[in-house]
């Protein structure tokens, strides 16, 4: 048995940093098109549906990622409830980074909007065209968005917190990848 | 060597000796909250004088109350179904599957505006035609026309305006003059449109009246050139002025549209009118010159109605940025607008609708 690592994978961080802006870009982009009657909506929209496809994607091979690779830790002076906290944080973000796409673009199916990528590129529709089954997911749309988002406060804080006062190397561990000696 | 981290408290009893720790407590609270507040403040919730695709429908439902299940403008009207014929000769300027030749099936709808379902047809001048075109490659082309061939007004806060303006007087029922007068004296943009109305007394039928695009759009042709257009229906029937007698009846256009349709299918021409360098695209307001060239694309036929409740229409968004391959939105501010207050009208009724068939089938 290989022991267990300081600090997740390269190929873990990468996919990190590449996906945590796409994914405040798209909380962002999808809030404020839902909202704006300016030029914008039109323009948010058409970054919105390929991003969502892209961090579809994305979300997926994190998932594989994560599961064949060995990840670091928590720090054992962490309390119970921290510990709990991270772990289950982290798989629902496995989880709405999953579902967001998906509700996404089973609700614009839903509602019979075809589901424009680019230009003349679409995606199938994935449900069929009832308005029973999309305004239940245009509302699931929204409410994970808004948990998403709280999500990744809740985590931002948290990863801060670490950095910046604990300073118990979890920070870097998905950063530089080097964990401060004596940590452990 | 690091110090242990302080207690709570600690934090609390002594701050003088913690400032470190509470310094960097703090940037990281001012960051998750300005995050945060970042979120809220582009979603509107902040900023509640902001003119945002709530509000404006919000303004429907205030001035003429909440009607569950119907649209929130344009509220009153009835499903069609037929095809587009094309002849090719749109291909020259368009590369859309739907302009070339042969068939698309058309899911439309005739209605007329306000937010009230049994309002009297005879309330208003304007009828509108709004058409979903389905082409054999997936694509769709949504469009929802006005009888008139200038819009009211140029920008989504004018819209608004108007809307303000012309909300019931809870006394009379309607609208204050002087507040309509008022809002009409602010907007000189409204003018062409009023002269237009004055001067074409409204058709006896849906089926005898041109219905315009509203907004420009643009062509994109094979080799990927742009050709600015605005694109109308004109009809087959000829134009017969509405009389004070037909206009008295309170469903005279759905009636008469049943007759016509017993009779045998209508049809229009779909003209595709195309710019000059130079005329504006950005201002529904105003009409482009009558020399402009105007391709016949071809013939769209009607076949039959059915009742808005459970018809075709009923779950389609005739948001008019839902385009193929070959249009495209062109600078015109109304676009975006419409499309977002048209999303979120039907994320309403269509929620309204969901709920009363849930109660019904309990």
């Amino acid at each position: 048995m290989t022991a267990q690592p300081t600090s997740f994978s390269p190929l873990a961080r990468l996919l990190h940093w590449l996906m945590a802006p796409l994914v405040v870009a798209m909380l962002f982009i999808g809030i404020g098109m839902v909202a704006t009657l300016s030029s914008w909506h039109q323009v948010l929209l058409s970054i919105h549906r390929p991003l969502g496809i892209a961090i579809l994607v994305l979300a997926v091979i994190r998932l594989i990622v994560r599961v064949t690779r060995r990840t670091p830790a928590l720090p054992s002076d962490m309390p119970a409830w921290q510990r709990g906290l991270a772990h289950g944080s982290h798989w629902l973000f496995y989880a709405l980074l999953l579902a967001m796409p998906l509700v996404g673009w089973s609700m614009l199916s839903a509602g019979g909007y075809p589901v424009q990528l680019a230009g003349s590129v679409y995606l199938p529709p994935i449900v069929p065209h009832d308005v029973h089954l999309y305004t239940f997911l245009r509302a699931a749309h929204t409410y994970l968005a808004l948990l998403l988002f709280a999500t990744f406060l809740m985590h931002l804080g948290a990863a801060l917190f670490h950095g910046l006062i604990r300073r118990d190397g979890v920070f870097s561990s998905m950063t530089t990848g080097a964990r401060a000696a004596g940590q452990d | 060597m690091k110090r242990p981290l302080p207690s709570m408290m600690e934090l609390l009893r002594r701050p003088g000796q913690h400032l470190d720790v509470l310094g960097r407590l703090a940037a990281i609270g001012v960051v998750v909250v300005g995050i945060g507040g970042g979120f809220a403040y582009v979603s509107g919730v902040l900023t509640p004088h902001r003119l945002t695709a709530q509000r404006m429908i919000n303004t429907f439902e205030a001035n003429g109350g909440v009607h569950p299940g119907y649209r929130r403008n344009h509220a009153k009207g009835v499903c069609f179904a037929g095809y587009f014929e094309s002849n090719g000769s749109a291909s020259d300027i368009s590369r859309a599957q739907v302009f070339r030749p042969g068939r698309t099936p058309v899911i439309g709808r005739f209605a007329i505006p306000g937010t009230n379902p049994a309002i009297a047809d005879g309330s208003t001048p304007v009828r509108s035609m709004a058409l979903e075109f389905r082409s054999g490659n997936g694509e769709q082309w949504r469009t929802a026309m006005n009888n008139t061939p200038v819009f009211v007004v140029n920008s989504a806060r004018g819209f608004y305006e108007q809307l303000e303006a012309s909300r019931p007087d809870p006394a009379t029922g309607k609208p204050d003059p002087a507040k309509l007068a008022a809002f009409f004296a602010a907007h000189p943009e409204t003018q062409p449109f009023r002269n237009w109305v004055k001067s074409h007394p409204p058709s006896t039928s849906f089926a005898n009246a041109a219905y315009y695009g509203i907004n420009a759009f643009r062509a994109v042709d094979m080799s990927g050139q742009t050709h600015d257009v605005r694109w109308s229906v004109v009809p087959q029937a000829p134009y017969t002025p509405v009389t004070k007698q037909d206009a008295a009846r309170h469903d005279f256009l759905d009636s008469e549209l049943e007759d016509r349709l017993s009779q045998g299918p209508l049809r229009w021409h779909l003209i595709l009118t195309v710019a000059k360098p130079g005329d504006v695209t950005n201002d529904a307001t105003v009409a482009w010159p009558d020399d402009r060239a105007r391709i016949d694309a071809g013939t769209l036929v009607v076949q039959r109605e059915s009742a808005q409740a459970d018809g075709d229409c009923r779950d389609i968004n005739y948001d008019p940025t839902v385009l193929p391959d070959g249009l495209k939105i062109s600078d015109d501010p109304l676009l975006a607008a419409r499309s977002s207050a048209y999303a979120v009208s039907f994320n309403r009724r269509t929620h309204e609708e969901a709920e009363a068939s849930g109660t019904n089938a309990q």
